[in-house]
């Protein structure tokens, strides 16, 4: 069918050039005005023009926007891909078409055209490849010939020191997730009416929610290959069409369409429950008295020294105190050593830093020498006296050992060493809430098996504590 | 459930609470430490409750999946660090030209290069100036809690709709990481049709999102606009924070983490006789000069500490243009100062010393 009407889904002037001038900006005999004119039409044919987004890309075709009367959005270099992944992600329904020339589609925009390949994006791809960069003048593009000479490569393409021509429809065929790969040619009539048909068919695999559909657009550039328009379409029959083969690659848009991936709905109230599981209303402050308590558990991970200090700030934020915790983390989470910072206090808590504490628990030797130096004078040292064999040296720190690996090894399970000496600090500082505590204590625990163990080894550690200390 | 329940939770995690309460969305993310738990609570959250999440390839496709899904009219955000927020700087000058609302949070670590994840402050000037090519802004909102993180992210998607722009929840680290007990707002938000965006419908057909103008007169005419938008925040909106600064001889002007260390040196120093103050920016962009200015004019000694070279202190240092002294204290590398010394220091000029 040859269409002597101008295609709806153009505009009816071209504003760029000013208002009414009916101009375009291509240079004559370029394939982008021929490669436009065929979008347009299919657009008008299948209806979809009000559902149409157009990306336009960086490069000769920035201003594609002027043509089509579609929705239009402008990309950064090369990003098209993932700009319409972010449109088809919020508009189910809206027709995307990327056009992407080969700098930005097979130069700075690799990655982005990929990986939106790769997920399956519902989108068309419309690459114009014309071996050249054409807005910047002529340099070389990732799709130059090798043995072209451009502005880039006086002396012609040498592969190598500029690497071969990248094929990309064979590229993308490596791929398993696109749907349709197809190249294409504008160099004759007949190529011309072959590439609407496939054009066609890479937009109704999208309103079929198909997938992804490339198609490669072999296309003239006669001002930057120094050609007439006639001579440019014989040199791409002789040497651009060898190189990359007009064929279909891929046509899976029989295989059914996959899954719906439509996600759940929640209203207001749910999203809220959702959020605020595991929080609870604190209770006011059991005392106007001033408090501030700044712990340091350290040991080593695996001994749960973590989840101590979030147990602690949990069971003290239900008391209605303040409270902050900060891990060490990153590398060092790691490796063999973890130490948690607690604070709480009835007044707003400025740094979170525990520098200085007044009270450390100490689960391992090494804590104990990282760590003992720092605490105030007139604080508290909980010594695991089970792991650790050294005496404290300071005499200006009250001490307590406790046994607590042994203990936790003869209750079942050695990882409760932590709540151990959590319960005994609390009791010797008459903080200890039993009931809110093992209240507390389920949600911070992972494994639900454990949480009755736990709970055990709360009453043992009391049962310890008015046995050796009061 | 009752309003006032608590719970404790990271600061990165309460990020993703207040986006939610706030109506994002769209969440696109890709990990780094220590803003990851920011993304993995988003895959959580946001799928759970039905809107949407994607794990991008780099953070450059990041920010162009949010270029789009903004300009499609979602409410949608990211969260980074450092290096992320260098490579997203080029998409970042794209949604200020094209002017679209997007949320990003920067949980800052030591740089250049790959750094460290210790805090640092050192994204400063990449936020607060801009950071990508143009002549652009952003608003910068600096938490130094788990419950502001989770109220200025809430209050961004607004904010953000309201003004066009993309608004930058500059935490650090230890904000980050730290867990505090949080409450999150009592009402879920949602943004309006926007005439602008580009729905892929009829009615929006004619919409055009780009940042180009290849006139000269039509870019100065549009740049200008920008700055005037920015000058209207600036009047219409501006946060911060003041402790015991009235009679301050030593007033401190810090956010974030440096912020809470230094509401702790002001007590201690009080404690000891000598009269400290905080000054507690909430936002940096805008930067609350005028507040600032009124406190400086009685001759006390302002004190801009921070974890960078002295980026925010440039900024203090000109707001003053040498009407008062400006005290550096700063520290690089993921270092965090004690509260001990910053009061010795102080202590140091309190007696006339030099530091
Ligand atoms: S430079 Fe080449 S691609 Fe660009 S408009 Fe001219 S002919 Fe077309």
């Amino acid at each position: 069918m040859i269409v002597k009407e101008k295609p709806k889904a153009f505009y009816d002037t071209f504003e760029r050039k000013g208002a009414g001038e009916k101009v375009t900006h291509y240079c004559p005999g370029c394939g982008h005005g021929t490669a436009h004119k065929l979008i347009a039409e299919v657009l008008a044919e299948m209806e979809i023009q009000d559902r149409t987004i157009f990306l336009s890309p960086v490069g000769c075709s920035v201003f594609a926007y002027y043509y089509m009367d579609t929705g239009n959005i402008q990309c950064a270099h090369g990003r098209a891909p993932a700009v319409g992944t972010g449109i088809r992600r919020t508009r189910k329904d809206a027709i995307l078409i990327s056009y992407q020339g080969d700098g930005d589609l097979a130069a700075i925009g690799t990655a982005e055209i990929i990986h939106a390949a790769n997920r399956g994006e519902n989108l068309t791809v419309f690459f114009i490849n014309n071996a050249i960069y054409g807005m910047t003048g002529g340099q070389m593009a990732p799709t130059t010939l090798e043995g072209q000479k451009t502005l880039t490569t006086p002396l012609g393409r040498s592969p190598g020191r500029d690497g071969h021509p990248i094929g990309m429809s064979e590229v993308m065929a490596s791929l398993k997730t696109p749907v349709f790969i197809e190249r294409v040619s504008l160099s004759t009539p007949g190529k011309v009416l072959k590439a609407r048909k496939v054009f066609r068919k890479a937009l109704e695999n999208q309103v079929d929610r198909k997938g992804f559909s490339f198609v490669e657009v072999l296309s003239p550039c006669p001002i930057n290959w120094k050609m007439d328009p006639v001579e440019a379409r014989k040199w791409m029959q002789d040497q651009l069409e060898p190189l990359y083969p007009v064929q279909n690659f891929r046509d899976h848009s029989e295989i059914p369409t996959p899954a719906d991936d439509t996600l759940p709905f929640l209203n207001d109230a749910a999203l809220i429950e959702l959020l605020q599981t595991g929080g609870s209303v604190p209770e006011p402050p059991s005392t106007s008295e001033k408090l501030e308590q700044r712990v340091k558990i350290a040991g080593f991970g695996g001994q749960g020294v973590l989840s101590a200090g979030v147990l602690l700030a949990n069971y003290v934020l239900a008391r209605g105190y303040q409270a902050t915790w900060l891990p060490s983390y990153g590398p060092e989470m790691r490796g063999g050593k973890a130490n948690a910072s607690v604070i709480f206090s009835t007044r707003e808590i400025g740094s979170p830093v525990v520098a200085h504490p007044n009270v450390l628990i100490a689960l391992n030797t090494p804590s104990l020498v990282s760590f003992e130096q720092d605490v105030q004078p007139g604080g508290l040292i909980l010594v695991n006296s089970s792991l650790i064999k050294e005496k404290v040296s300071r005499k200006d720190v009250e001490v307590l050992e406790i046994p607590a690996s042994e203990m936790a090894r003869e209750g079942g399970v050695l990882a409760t060493a932590n709540i151990i000496m959590l319960t005994i600090y609390l009791k010797h500082r008459d903080l200890a809430d039993i009931r809110i505590l093992k209240g507390i204590l389920p949600g911070s625990v992972k494994r639900k098996e454990a949480v009755d163990l736990n709970l055990r080894m709360i009453d043992r550690a009391l049962e310890y504590y008015e046995r050796m200390f009061s | 459930m009752s309003e006032n329940v608590k719970q404790l939770i990271k600061g990165n995690e309460a990020a993703v609470y207040g986006a939610l309460m706030g109506g994002a969305t769209h969440f696109f993310g890709y990990p780094i430490t220590p803003a990851s738990e920011i993304a993995q609570g988003a895959a959580r959250y946001f799928t759970l409750a039905g809107r949407h999440f994607l794990q991008a390839e780099s953070e450059v496709a990041v920010i162009n999946m949010l270029y789009g899904s903004a300009a499609a009219g979602a409410r949608v955000m990211t969260a980074s660090s450092g290096p992320g927020m260098s490579l997203m700087a080029e998409g970042l000058s794209y949604i200020a030209g094209a002017e679209l609302p997007c949320v990003v949070v920067d949980v800052q670590r030591a740089g250049p290069g790959l750094g460290n994840i210790w805090p640092e402050q050192s994204d400063y000037n990449i936020t607060v100036k801009g950071g990508g090519h143009g002549n652009y802004k952003s608003i910068v909102l600096a938490p130094h809690s788990a419950q502001e993180l989770c109220d200025f992210t809430y209050q961004a998607f607004e904010l953000a709709d309201r003004y066009r722009i993309t608004v930058i929840i500059l935490a650090d680290a230890y904000i980050g990481q730290m867990m505090e007990p949080v409450e999150i707002p009592g009402i879920v938000l949602q943004g309006q049709r926007k005439d602008w965006a580009l729905y892929g419908d009829r009615e929006s057909r004619g919409n055009l999102v780009t940042s180009i103008l290849m006139d000269p007169q039509l870019q100065s005419e549009h740049n200008w606009m920008l700055q005037d938008k920015y000058e209207q925040i600036a009047r219409e909106f501006c946060l911060w924070d003041e402790v015991e600064t009235e009679d301050a001889e030593y007033l401190f002007v810090a956010y974030g983490i440096t912020s809470r260390i230094c509401h702790s040196a002001v007590e201690e120093l009080r404690s000891k006789g000598i009269k400290a103050g905080l000054l507690r920016p909430q936002t940096l962009t805008p930067f609350p000069q005028k507040r600032l200015k009124e406190l400086a004019s009685t001759g006390r000694t302002i004190i801009s500490a921070e974890l960078s070279n002295g980026m925010m202190a440039e900024d203090v240092d000109r707001i003053f243009a040498g009407k008062a002294e400006c005290e550096r204290f700063c520290w690089l590398g993921g270092i965090i100062p004690s509260v001990q010394d910053i009061v010795e220091r102080v202590g140091t000029l309190a007696r006339g010393g030099t530091l």
